[in-house]
Protein backbone atom coordinates (compact mmCIF):
# COMPACT_ATOMS: atom_id res chain seq x y z
CA UNK A 1 0.00 0.00 0.00
CA UNK A 2 1.17 3.46 -0.61
CA UNK A 3 1.87 5.45 2.03
CA UNK A 4 2.48 9.20 0.78
CA UNK A 5 1.94 10.56 -2.55
CA UNK A 6 4.13 13.31 -3.86
CA UNK A 7 2.57 16.56 -6.26
CA UNK A 8 5.54 17.98 -8.20
CA UNK A 9 4.80 21.18 -9.66
CA UNK A 10 5.59 23.14 -11.83
CA UNK A 11 6.95 27.07 -11.82
CA UNK A 12 7.76 29.25 -14.18
CA UNK A 13 9.40 32.37 -13.52
CA UNK A 14 8.58 32.62 -10.26
CA UNK A 15 4.68 31.10 -10.94
CA UNK A 16 3.41 28.17 -9.88
CA UNK A 17 1.24 26.91 -13.50
CA UNK A 18 -2.13 26.35 -13.72
CA UNK A 19 -0.91 22.54 -14.17
CA UNK A 20 0.56 22.69 -10.82
CA UNK A 21 -2.75 22.88 -9.28
CA UNK A 22 -4.59 20.15 -10.97
CA UNK A 23 -1.63 17.46 -9.97
CA UNK A 24 -2.34 18.91 -6.69
CA UNK A 25 -5.68 18.50 -6.77
CA UNK A 26 -5.32 15.13 -7.86
CA UNK A 27 -3.05 14.43 -5.57
CA UNK A 28 -4.95 15.07 -2.77
CA UNK A 29 -8.22 13.33 -3.81
CA UNK A 30 -6.21 10.20 -4.58
CA UNK A 31 -4.30 10.19 -1.27
CA UNK A 32 -7.73 10.31 0.24
CA UNK A 33 -9.42 7.67 -1.72
CA UNK A 34 -6.41 5.27 -0.67
CA UNK A 35 -6.27 6.77 2.85
CA UNK A 36 -2.42 8.00 2.52
CA UNK A 37 -0.22 10.98 3.14
CA UNK A 38 0.04 13.75 0.50
CA UNK A 39 2.82 16.73 0.21
CA UNK A 40 4.01 18.41 -2.97
CA UNK A 41 7.64 19.51 -3.83
CA UNK A 42 8.63 22.29 -6.13
CA UNK A 43 11.97 22.84 -7.53
CA UNK A 44 13.13 27.06 -8.54
CA UNK A 45 14.51 30.39 -6.86
CA UNK A 46 12.34 32.68 -5.73
CA UNK A 47 8.52 31.72 -6.10
CA UNK A 48 5.30 34.19 -5.93
CA UNK A 49 2.07 31.77 -5.08
CA UNK A 50 3.72 28.96 -2.70
CA UNK A 51 0.62 29.39 -0.20
CA UNK A 52 -2.04 28.53 -2.69
CA UNK A 53 -1.47 24.61 -3.45
CA UNK A 54 -3.48 24.29 0.48
CA UNK A 55 -6.56 25.39 -1.10
CA UNK A 56 -6.37 23.03 -3.39
CA UNK A 57 -5.95 20.38 -0.75
CA UNK A 58 -2.38 19.68 0.01
CA UNK A 59 -1.08 21.80 2.64
CA UNK A 60 2.51 20.32 3.02
CA UNK A 61 5.34 21.89 0.40
CA UNK A 62 8.92 21.77 0.45
CA UNK A 63 10.27 24.56 -1.70
CA UNK A 64 14.08 23.44 -3.12
CA UNK A 65 15.42 26.74 -3.43
CA UNK A 66 18.62 27.66 -5.42
CA UNK A 67 19.31 30.57 -7.36
CA UNK A 68 20.37 28.17 -10.63
CA UNK A 69 17.45 26.80 -10.29
CA UNK A 70 14.89 29.35 -11.88
CA UNK A 71 15.57 27.51 -15.10
CA UNK A 72 14.60 23.73 -15.63
CA UNK A 73 18.10 21.71 -15.73
CA UNK A 74 17.36 18.19 -16.40
CA UNK A 75 20.81 16.86 -14.48
CA UNK A 76 19.96 19.51 -11.20
CA UNK A 77 16.05 18.70 -10.99
CA UNK A 78 16.99 15.37 -11.87
CA UNK A 79 19.15 14.74 -8.86
CA UNK A 80 17.67 17.04 -5.89
CA UNK A 81 13.82 15.69 -6.85
CA UNK A 82 14.39 12.33 -6.62
CA UNK A 83 17.03 12.72 -3.46
CA UNK A 84 14.18 14.63 -1.69
CA UNK A 85 11.39 11.88 -3.37
CA UNK A 86 13.85 9.53 -1.26
CA UNK A 87 14.10 11.26 2.33
CA UNK A 88 10.53 11.57 2.07
CA UNK A 89 9.78 8.14 1.94
CA UNK A 90 7.28 9.04 -0.96
CA UNK A 91 5.87 5.74 -3.05
CA UNK A 92 3.86 7.71 -6.23
CA UNK A 93 4.54 10.83 -7.60
CA UNK A 94 2.54 12.58 -9.77
CA UNK A 95 3.48 15.06 -12.64
CA UNK A 96 1.54 17.37 -15.03
CA UNK A 97 2.44 16.27 -18.57
CA UNK A 98 4.31 19.30 -19.64
CA UNK A 99 7.41 19.48 -21.68
CA UNK A 100 9.16 20.04 -18.06
CA UNK A 101 7.05 16.60 -16.69
CA UNK A 102 7.84 14.92 -19.61
CA UNK A 103 11.46 15.75 -19.18
CA UNK A 104 11.98 15.47 -15.55
CA UNK A 105 9.35 12.19 -14.93
CA UNK A 106 11.19 9.24 -16.61
CA UNK A 107 15.00 10.56 -14.85
CA UNK A 108 13.42 10.06 -12.14
CA UNK A 109 11.83 6.93 -12.60
CA UNK A 110 15.30 5.35 -13.47
CA UNK A 111 16.55 6.97 -10.03
CA UNK A 112 14.01 5.63 -7.76
CA UNK A 113 14.03 2.22 -9.65
CA UNK A 114 9.81 2.54 -10.26
CA UNK A 115 7.85 2.62 -13.58
CA UNK A 116 6.39 5.37 -15.14
CA UNK A 117 3.29 6.01 -16.92
CA UNK A 118 2.84 9.00 -18.94
CA UNK A 119 -0.05 11.41 -20.49
CA UNK A 120 -2.78 9.69 -18.23
CA UNK A 121 -6.07 10.91 -18.40
CA UNK A 122 -8.27 9.17 -16.03
CA UNK A 123 -6.88 7.65 -12.66
CA UNK A 124 -8.87 4.88 -11.04
CA UNK A 125 -7.32 4.21 -7.23
CA UNK A 126 -10.51 1.71 -6.48
CA UNK A 127 -7.92 -1.50 -7.75
CA UNK A 128 -4.62 -0.34 -7.41
CA UNK A 129 -3.72 2.56 -9.67
CA UNK A 130 -5.32 1.96 -12.72
CA UNK A 131 -4.28 4.67 -15.59
CA UNK A 132 -6.16 5.37 -18.72
CA UNK A 133 -4.08 6.48 -21.75
CA UNK A 134 -4.28 7.62 -25.15
CA UNK A 135 -1.67 6.04 -27.19
CA UNK A 136 -1.86 5.88 -31.61
CA UNK A 137 -2.53 10.06 -30.61
CA UNK A 138 -6.06 9.00 -29.03
CA UNK A 139 -6.53 6.51 -32.18
CA UNK A 140 -7.15 3.95 -28.95
CA UNK A 141 -6.68 3.81 -25.13
CA UNK A 142 -5.31 1.25 -22.90
CA UNK A 143 -5.75 1.03 -19.23
CA UNK A 144 -2.89 0.40 -17.66
CA UNK A 145 -1.10 -0.46 -14.34
CA UNK A 146 2.67 -0.18 -13.27
CA UNK A 147 3.75 -2.95 -11.24
CA UNK A 148 6.56 -1.33 -9.66
CA UNK A 149 6.78 -0.98 -5.88
CA UNK A 150 6.88 2.72 -6.84
CA UNK A 151 4.85 4.45 -9.30
CA UNK A 152 5.23 7.62 -11.18
CA UNK A 153 2.75 9.24 -13.20
CA UNK A 154 2.19 12.21 -14.90
CA UNK A 155 -1.55 13.73 -16.25
CA UNK A 156 -2.86 15.69 -19.22
CA UNK A 157 -2.46 19.17 -18.70
CA UNK A 158 -6.32 20.45 -19.15
CA UNK A 159 -7.71 17.15 -18.32
CA UNK A 160 -7.52 17.15 -14.11
CA UNK A 161 -9.61 19.95 -12.79
CA UNK A 162 -8.16 21.77 -10.20
CA UNK A 163 -10.20 22.30 -7.55
CA UNK A 164 -10.91 24.06 -4.64
CA UNK A 165 -10.75 21.49 -1.93
CA UNK A 166 -13.74 21.04 0.77
CA UNK A 167 -11.23 20.41 3.51
CA UNK A 168 -9.63 23.00 4.60
CA UNK A 169 -5.73 22.63 5.64
CA UNK A 170 -3.24 25.18 6.42
CA UNK A 171 -0.20 25.76 4.13
CA UNK A 172 2.68 24.56 5.15
CA UNK A 173 5.88 25.96 3.59
CA UNK A 174 9.31 24.70 4.02
CA UNK A 175 11.75 26.09 2.29
CA UNK A 176 15.25 23.77 1.34
CA UNK A 177 18.54 25.31 -0.10
CA UNK A 178 20.35 23.24 -2.39
CA UNK A 179 24.16 23.31 -2.31
CA UNK A 180 25.58 23.54 -5.63
CA UNK A 181 23.83 21.66 -8.18
CA UNK A 182 24.74 19.24 -10.96
CA UNK A 183 24.47 21.66 -13.79
CA UNK A 184 25.99 19.68 -16.28
CA UNK A 185 22.90 20.46 -18.42
CA UNK A 186 21.23 23.72 -18.29
CA UNK A 187 18.97 26.27 -20.02
CA UNK A 188 20.78 29.16 -21.20
CA UNK A 189 18.02 31.12 -22.35
CA UNK A 190 14.36 31.28 -23.04
CA UNK A 191 13.41 32.31 -26.57
CA UNK A 192 9.24 33.33 -26.41
CA UNK A 193 7.66 32.40 -29.20
CA UNK A 194 5.30 34.57 -31.34
CA UNK A 195 1.60 33.92 -29.97
CA UNK A 196 -0.05 34.54 -26.94
CA UNK A 197 -0.96 30.98 -26.21
CA UNK A 198 0.11 27.19 -26.75
CA UNK A 199 -2.44 25.00 -28.22
CA UNK A 200 -1.10 22.31 -25.46
CA UNK A 201 -2.32 24.68 -22.26
CA UNK A 202 -5.03 26.48 -24.18
CA UNK A 203 -8.65 25.91 -22.91
CA UNK A 204 -9.90 27.06 -26.43
CA UNK A 205 -8.21 26.57 -29.71
CA UNK A 206 -9.15 27.81 -33.15
CA UNK A 207 -7.12 25.95 -35.62
CA UNK A 208 -6.86 26.41 -39.61
CA UNK A 209 -6.82 24.43 -42.38
CA UNK A 210 -6.02 24.05 -46.13
CA UNK A 211 -9.20 25.49 -46.47
CA UNK A 212 -7.87 29.15 -45.46
CA UNK A 213 -5.97 28.93 -49.02
CA UNK A 214 -2.77 31.16 -47.88
CA UNK A 215 -1.11 32.02 -45.21
CA UNK A 216 -1.84 35.50 -45.51
CA UNK A 217 -5.38 34.80 -44.96
CA UNK A 218 -4.52 33.20 -41.60
CA UNK A 219 -5.16 36.68 -40.08
CA UNK A 220 -8.83 35.29 -39.92
CA UNK A 221 -8.26 32.83 -37.85
CA UNK A 222 -5.95 34.75 -35.24
CA UNK A 223 -8.80 37.12 -34.80
CA UNK A 224 -11.16 34.72 -34.46
CA UNK A 225 -9.19 33.08 -31.63
CA UNK A 226 -8.66 36.55 -30.20
CA UNK A 227 -11.92 37.57 -29.88
CA UNK A 228 -12.56 33.75 -27.89
CA UNK A 229 -9.16 34.45 -25.78
CA UNK A 230 -8.19 31.47 -27.82
CA UNK A 231 -5.10 29.76 -29.18
CA UNK A 232 -4.35 29.47 -32.95
CA UNK A 233 -3.68 25.94 -34.04
CA UNK A 234 -3.29 24.48 -37.62
CA UNK A 235 -3.26 21.43 -39.65
CA UNK A 236 -0.53 19.15 -41.02
CA UNK A 237 -1.31 20.31 -44.74
CA UNK A 238 -0.86 24.23 -43.41
CA UNK A 239 2.34 23.42 -41.46
CA UNK A 240 3.96 21.34 -44.00
CA UNK A 241 3.02 24.19 -46.33
CA UNK A 242 4.94 26.29 -44.40
CA UNK A 243 2.60 28.55 -43.88
CA UNK A 244 2.45 28.38 -39.67
CA UNK A 245 5.03 26.52 -37.43
CA UNK A 246 5.34 23.42 -36.50
CA UNK A 247 4.55 24.23 -32.65
CA UNK A 248 0.98 24.96 -34.07
CA UNK A 249 0.17 22.04 -35.32
CA UNK A 250 -2.64 19.57 -34.11
CA UNK A 251 -2.72 15.35 -34.73
CA UNK A 252 -0.98 12.94 -34.81
CA UNK A 253 2.53 14.35 -35.52
CA UNK A 254 1.75 17.55 -33.76
CA UNK A 255 0.26 18.17 -30.66
CA UNK A 256 -2.78 16.08 -29.09
CA UNK A 257 -5.00 18.06 -26.99
CA UNK A 258 -8.03 18.22 -25.21
CA UNK A 259 -9.30 21.45 -24.89
CA UNK A 260 -13.08 22.93 -23.92
CA UNK A 261 -13.68 24.04 -27.27
CA UNK A 262 -11.94 23.42 -30.68
CA UNK A 263 -13.06 25.45 -33.66
CA UNK A 264 -12.10 23.71 -37.11
CA UNK A 265 -11.80 26.13 -39.70
CA UNK A 266 -11.54 24.79 -43.38
CA UNK A 267 -10.11 21.48 -41.93
CA UNK A 268 -11.48 18.50 -43.87
CA UNK A 269 -10.57 16.29 -40.57
CA UNK A 270 -7.46 13.78 -41.86
CA UNK A 271 -7.59 10.90 -39.69
CA UNK A 272 -4.26 11.95 -37.90
CA UNK A 273 -6.29 15.55 -37.54
CA UNK A 274 -8.75 13.83 -35.32
CA UNK A 275 -7.03 11.99 -33.69
CA UNK A 276 -5.34 14.65 -32.26
CA UNK A 277 -8.56 16.38 -31.62
CA UNK A 278 -11.31 14.31 -31.10
CA UNK A 279 -11.24 14.46 -26.98
CA UNK A 280 -12.39 17.78 -27.31
CA UNK A 281 -15.33 18.79 -25.03
CA UNK A 282 -16.88 20.70 -27.92
CA UNK A 283 -16.46 20.67 -31.73
CA UNK A 284 -17.16 23.96 -33.78
CA UNK A 285 -16.59 22.71 -37.64
CA UNK A 286 -16.72 25.44 -40.22
CA UNK A 287 -16.38 23.95 -44.05
CA UNK A 288 -17.68 24.04 -47.59
CA UNK A 289 -17.45 20.43 -47.65
CA UNK A 290 -21.16 19.18 -45.98
CA UNK A 291 -19.17 15.63 -46.29
CA UNK A 292 -15.87 16.55 -45.05
CA UNK A 293 -15.22 13.94 -42.26
CA UNK A 294 -14.90 16.76 -39.63
CA UNK A 295 -18.68 17.04 -39.45
CA UNK A 296 -18.78 13.26 -38.02
CA UNK A 297 -16.65 14.53 -34.97
CA UNK A 298 -18.13 18.51 -34.46
CA UNK A 299 -20.74 18.84 -31.95
CA UNK A 300 -21.77 21.59 -34.41
CA UNK A 301 -21.36 22.66 -37.61
CA UNK A 302 -21.74 25.51 -40.44
CA UNK A 303 -21.27 23.71 -43.99
CA UNK A 304 -19.93 27.02 -45.18
CA UNK A 305 -17.35 29.38 -46.65
CA UNK A 306 -14.79 30.31 -44.29
CA UNK A 307 -14.25 33.18 -45.55
CA UNK A 308 -17.71 34.40 -45.40
CA UNK A 309 -18.86 32.86 -42.09
CA UNK A 310 -15.39 33.86 -40.28
CA UNK A 311 -15.73 37.85 -39.81
CA UNK A 312 -19.20 37.73 -38.64
CA UNK A 313 -18.46 34.74 -35.93
CA UNK A 314 -15.45 36.92 -35.27
CA UNK A 315 -18.16 39.90 -34.47
CA UNK A 316 -20.25 37.89 -32.90
CA UNK A 317 -18.55 36.79 -30.32
CA UNK A 318 -16.81 39.81 -29.43
CA UNK A 319 -20.94 41.00 -28.71
CA UNK A 320 -21.35 37.75 -26.53
CA UNK A 321 -18.76 38.28 -24.13
CA UNK B 1 33.08 8.97 -33.42
CA UNK B 2 30.19 5.99 -33.01
CA UNK B 3 27.13 8.09 -33.53
CA UNK B 4 23.83 5.32 -33.07
CA UNK B 5 20.16 6.70 -34.44
CA UNK B 6 17.17 4.33 -32.68
CA UNK B 7 14.82 3.86 -35.24
CA UNK B 8 11.39 2.14 -34.34
CA UNK B 9 8.72 0.78 -36.85
CA UNK B 10 5.43 1.56 -36.39
CA UNK B 11 1.51 1.34 -37.92
CA UNK B 12 0.92 4.20 -40.88
CA UNK B 13 -0.32 7.61 -38.86
CA UNK B 14 -3.09 7.03 -41.43
CA UNK B 15 -3.68 3.34 -40.22
CA UNK B 16 -7.42 2.86 -38.44
CA UNK B 17 -6.40 1.21 -35.57
CA UNK B 18 -8.57 -2.30 -34.45
CA UNK B 19 -8.38 -4.23 -31.54
CA UNK B 20 -6.56 -7.40 -31.12
CA UNK B 21 -8.86 -10.51 -30.18
CA UNK B 22 -7.08 -10.28 -26.46
CA UNK B 23 -8.58 -6.82 -26.07
CA UNK B 24 -4.81 -5.67 -25.30
CA UNK B 25 -3.27 -5.23 -28.36
CA UNK B 26 -3.90 -3.95 -31.69
CA UNK B 27 -4.59 -6.17 -34.74
CA UNK B 28 -2.43 -6.09 -37.07
CA UNK B 29 -3.79 -7.64 -39.64
CA UNK B 30 -3.66 -5.28 -42.61
CA UNK B 31 -1.13 -2.45 -41.23
CA UNK B 32 1.50 -0.96 -42.82
CA UNK B 33 4.30 -0.59 -40.95
CA UNK B 34 6.83 2.36 -41.60
CA UNK B 35 9.74 4.48 -39.61
CA UNK B 36 8.57 6.53 -37.15
CA UNK B 37 8.35 9.69 -38.29
CA UNK B 38 10.43 11.37 -36.37
CA UNK B 39 13.09 9.16 -36.68
CA UNK B 40 13.25 10.29 -39.80
CA UNK B 41 14.81 14.17 -38.18
CA UNK B 42 17.06 11.78 -36.08
CA UNK B 43 18.56 9.51 -38.61
CA UNK B 44 18.82 12.90 -41.21
CA UNK B 45 20.86 14.75 -38.30
CA UNK B 46 23.01 12.14 -37.07
CA UNK B 47 24.08 11.59 -40.87
CA UNK B 48 24.67 15.71 -40.91
CA UNK B 49 26.75 15.42 -37.89
CA UNK B 50 29.08 12.60 -39.41
CA UNK B 51 29.54 14.48 -42.27
CA UNK B 52 29.99 17.95 -40.72
CA UNK B 53 32.96 15.68 -38.50
CA UNK B 54 34.24 14.54 -41.32
CA UNK B 55 34.25 11.18 -40.48
CA UNK B 56 32.82 8.49 -37.80
CA UNK B 57 30.32 5.64 -38.29
CA UNK B 58 26.07 5.87 -38.28
CA UNK B 59 24.98 2.86 -36.49
CA UNK B 60 20.97 2.14 -36.75
CA UNK B 61 19.62 0.53 -33.55
CA UNK B 62 16.04 -0.76 -33.72
CA UNK B 63 14.55 -3.00 -31.40
CA UNK B 64 11.92 -5.48 -32.61
CA UNK B 65 10.95 -8.45 -34.71
CA UNK B 66 11.97 -9.04 -38.22
CA UNK B 67 9.40 -7.18 -39.75
CA UNK B 68 11.21 -4.39 -38.88
CA UNK B 69 14.17 -5.23 -40.88
CA UNK B 70 12.32 -3.43 -43.80
CA UNK B 71 12.42 0.16 -41.84
CA UNK B 72 15.91 -0.93 -40.93
CA UNK B 73 16.79 -0.99 -44.39
CA UNK B 74 15.60 2.43 -45.58
CA UNK B 75 17.04 3.93 -42.35
CA UNK B 76 20.06 2.22 -44.29
CA UNK B 77 19.38 3.49 -47.69
CA UNK B 78 19.30 7.14 -46.52
CA UNK B 79 22.98 6.30 -45.73
CA UNK B 80 23.75 4.99 -42.45
CA UNK B 81 26.49 2.74 -42.51
CA UNK B 82 25.44 -0.15 -40.45
CA UNK B 83 22.79 -1.55 -38.29
CA UNK B 84 21.78 -3.81 -34.89
CA UNK B 85 18.53 -5.36 -34.78
CA UNK B 86 17.76 -6.34 -30.69
CA UNK B 87 15.37 -9.30 -31.41
CA UNK B 88 12.19 -9.44 -29.58
CA UNK B 89 9.41 -10.37 -31.01
CA UNK B 90 6.82 -9.05 -27.61
CA UNK B 91 5.79 -5.78 -27.70
CA UNK B 92 7.68 -3.94 -24.22
CA UNK B 93 7.19 -0.80 -22.24
CA UNK B 94 9.77 1.97 -22.40
CA UNK B 95 11.62 1.08 -19.73
CA UNK B 96 11.84 -2.20 -21.49
CA UNK B 97 13.00 -0.77 -24.38
CA UNK B 98 15.36 1.96 -22.95
CA UNK B 99 16.97 -1.09 -20.97
CA UNK B 100 17.86 -3.01 -24.08
CA UNK B 101 19.09 -0.06 -25.95
CA UNK B 102 21.80 1.64 -22.94
CA UNK B 103 22.52 -2.07 -22.72
CA UNK B 104 23.66 -2.28 -26.93
CA UNK B 105 24.96 1.81 -26.67
CA UNK B 106 26.88 0.91 -24.10
CA UNK B 107 28.44 -2.05 -25.54
CA UNK B 108 29.03 0.14 -28.61
CA UNK B 109 30.58 2.58 -27.36
CA UNK B 110 28.09 4.97 -29.38
CA UNK B 111 28.99 8.72 -27.36
CA UNK B 112 26.16 10.47 -29.90
CA UNK B 113 22.46 9.14 -30.02
CA UNK B 114 19.99 10.56 -32.14
CA UNK B 115 16.02 9.08 -31.90
CA UNK B 116 12.34 10.37 -32.63
CA UNK B 117 10.87 12.42 -29.44
CA UNK B 118 8.80 9.51 -29.25
CA UNK B 119 6.83 6.79 -31.65
CA UNK B 120 3.63 6.98 -32.91
CA UNK B 121 2.38 3.94 -30.94
CA UNK B 122 2.33 4.23 -27.24
CA UNK B 123 2.97 8.17 -27.17
CA UNK B 124 5.09 8.26 -24.11
CA UNK B 125 7.78 9.70 -25.47
CA UNK B 126 10.28 9.01 -22.66
CA UNK B 127 12.55 6.38 -23.94
CA UNK B 128 15.19 8.81 -24.46
CA UNK B 129 15.24 10.25 -21.42
CA UNK B 130 15.11 6.91 -19.54
CA UNK B 131 17.94 5.54 -21.46
CA UNK B 132 20.13 8.64 -20.78
CA UNK B 133 19.62 8.26 -17.43
CA UNK B 134 20.48 4.53 -17.39
CA UNK B 135 23.78 4.89 -19.12
CA UNK B 136 24.63 8.15 -17.14
CA UNK B 137 24.54 10.53 -20.48
CA UNK B 138 23.53 14.09 -20.80
CA UNK B 139 19.80 14.23 -22.58
CA UNK B 140 18.07 17.13 -24.92
CA UNK B 141 14.64 16.45 -25.45
CA UNK B 142 12.14 17.38 -27.84
CA UNK B 143 15.41 19.01 -29.82
CA UNK B 144 14.72 21.49 -32.83
CA UNK B 145 18.26 23.13 -33.30
CA UNK B 146 21.50 20.74 -32.68
CA UNK B 147 24.71 21.97 -32.61
CA UNK B 148 28.16 20.57 -31.93
CA UNK B 149 30.83 21.99 -31.18
CA UNK B 150 34.07 19.83 -29.92
CA UNK B 151 31.95 18.15 -27.00
CA UNK B 152 30.03 21.08 -26.34
CA UNK B 153 26.64 20.99 -26.85
CA UNK B 154 23.94 23.90 -27.86
CA UNK B 155 20.57 22.88 -28.61
CA UNK B 156 16.96 24.14 -28.19
CA UNK B 157 14.08 22.30 -27.35
CA UNK B 158 10.72 23.21 -27.49
CA UNK B 159 8.20 23.54 -24.86
CA UNK B 160 4.72 25.39 -24.12
CA UNK B 161 5.26 29.35 -25.50
CA UNK B 162 8.96 29.33 -27.11
CA UNK B 163 11.99 27.04 -27.22
CA UNK B 164 14.65 26.73 -23.84
CA UNK B 165 18.45 27.08 -25.20
CA UNK B 166 20.17 23.81 -23.56
CA UNK B 167 23.89 23.74 -22.52
CA UNK B 168 25.27 20.58 -22.16
CA UNK B 169 27.95 18.23 -23.32
CA UNK B 170 28.64 14.44 -24.85
CA UNK B 171 28.38 12.05 -24.28
CA UNK B 172 24.46 12.76 -25.03
CA UNK B 173 21.29 11.31 -26.40
CA UNK B 174 19.30 14.00 -28.42
CA UNK B 175 15.20 13.64 -28.80
CA UNK B 176 14.48 14.68 -32.36
CA UNK B 177 11.17 17.28 -33.40
CA UNK B 178 10.05 18.02 -36.52
CA UNK B 179 11.67 21.04 -37.23
CA UNK B 180 14.71 20.04 -36.38
CA UNK B 181 16.27 19.64 -40.27
CA UNK B 182 14.57 18.43 -43.91
CA UNK B 183 15.05 14.52 -43.79
CA UNK B 184 16.73 13.54 -46.61
CA UNK B 185 15.35 11.45 -49.35
CA UNK B 186 17.22 7.60 -50.42
CA UNK B 187 18.79 7.78 -53.61
CA UNK B 188 18.58 5.20 -55.98
CA UNK B 189 22.47 4.18 -55.17
CA UNK B 190 21.73 4.52 -51.39
CA UNK B 191 18.99 2.18 -51.55
CA UNK B 192 21.43 -0.41 -53.56
CA UNK B 193 24.33 0.02 -51.69
CA UNK B 194 22.08 -0.43 -48.36
CA UNK B 195 21.17 -4.47 -49.60
CA UNK B 196 24.77 -4.79 -49.35
CA UNK B 197 24.89 -3.58 -45.33
CA UNK B 198 24.86 -5.50 -42.49
CA UNK B 199 21.97 -5.94 -39.98
CA UNK B 200 23.74 -7.54 -37.27
CA UNK B 201 21.15 -9.86 -35.56
CA UNK B 202 21.27 -10.29 -31.37
CA UNK B 203 18.72 -10.88 -28.52
CA UNK B 204 17.22 -8.24 -26.57
CA UNK B 205 18.25 -7.72 -23.28
CA UNK B 206 15.56 -9.80 -20.84
CA UNK B 207 13.92 -7.39 -18.63
CA UNK B 208 10.94 -7.71 -15.95
CA UNK B 209 8.43 -5.35 -17.25
CA UNK B 210 7.55 -2.65 -15.06
CA UNK B 211 3.57 -2.08 -16.58
CA UNK B 212 0.83 -4.64 -17.13
CA UNK B 213 -1.68 -3.45 -19.96
CA UNK B 214 -4.92 -4.38 -18.70
CA UNK B 215 -7.52 -3.28 -21.75
CA UNK B 216 -7.11 -1.24 -25.20
CA UNK B 217 -10.39 -0.28 -26.59
CA UNK B 218 -11.53 2.35 -28.98
CA UNK B 219 -12.62 5.47 -27.57
CA UNK B 220 -16.73 6.22 -27.72
CA UNK B 221 -17.52 7.21 -31.52
CA UNK B 222 -18.21 10.89 -30.67
CA UNK B 223 -22.43 11.67 -31.85
CA UNK B 224 -22.27 13.94 -35.00
CA UNK B 225 -23.93 16.67 -33.86
CA UNK B 226 -25.89 19.27 -35.80
CA UNK B 227 -25.51 21.28 -39.16
CA UNK B 228 -26.76 24.81 -38.42
CA UNK B 229 -26.46 26.36 -41.74
CA UNK B 230 -24.25 26.50 -45.03
CA UNK B 231 -23.50 30.53 -44.54
CA UNK B 232 -23.09 32.98 -41.95
CA UNK B 233 -26.99 33.31 -40.95
CA UNK B 234 -25.98 29.96 -38.87
CA UNK B 235 -23.78 32.39 -36.70
CA UNK B 236 -26.41 33.94 -34.37
CA UNK B 237 -27.78 30.15 -34.12
CA UNK B 238 -23.87 29.09 -33.09
CA UNK B 239 -22.86 31.46 -30.39
CA UNK B 240 -26.07 30.98 -28.57
CA UNK B 241 -25.45 27.45 -28.82
CA UNK B 242 -21.97 28.30 -27.26
CA UNK B 243 -23.28 30.48 -24.79
CA UNK B 244 -26.24 28.26 -23.65
CA UNK B 245 -25.89 24.84 -24.23
CA UNK B 246 -22.03 24.49 -24.06
CA UNK B 247 -21.34 27.30 -21.70
CA UNK B 248 -17.48 27.86 -23.16
CA UNK B 249 -18.30 31.53 -24.03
Amino acid sequence: MAKKILAVLEQREGTLKKSAFEVTSLTARIASEIGCEAEAVVVGSEIKNLNETAKYGVGKLTHLKNGELQNYSSSAYTEVLSNYANEAGADILIFSNTALGKDLAPRIAVKLDSGCLMDCIKLDASNGLVATRPIYAGKALMDVKLTTDKKIISIRPNVFKAEFSDNSVEPQVTVKEINSPNLSSKVTEFKKAEGKLDVAEADIIVSGGRGIKGPENFHLIEELADALGAAVGASRAVVDAGWRPHREQVGQTGKTVSPTLYVACGISGAIQHLAGMSSSKYIVAINKDKDAPIFNVADYGIAGDIFEVLPVLTEEIKKAK
Amino acid sequence: MKIAVCVSNVPDTATRIKIGSDGKSIDPAGVTFIINPYDEYAIEEALKTKEKLGGGEVVILTLGGDGSKETIRKALAMGADSAVLLKDDSPRDSMGIAKALADEIKAMEAELVFMGKQSVDYDNSIVGQLTSELLGYNCVSVAVTFELNDRQIVAEREIEGGREVVQTSLPAIITCQKGLNEPRYASLKGIMAAKKKTIEEKPAKDVVSSTEILKMYLPPPKQAGRILGTDSSAVSELVKLLKEEAKVI
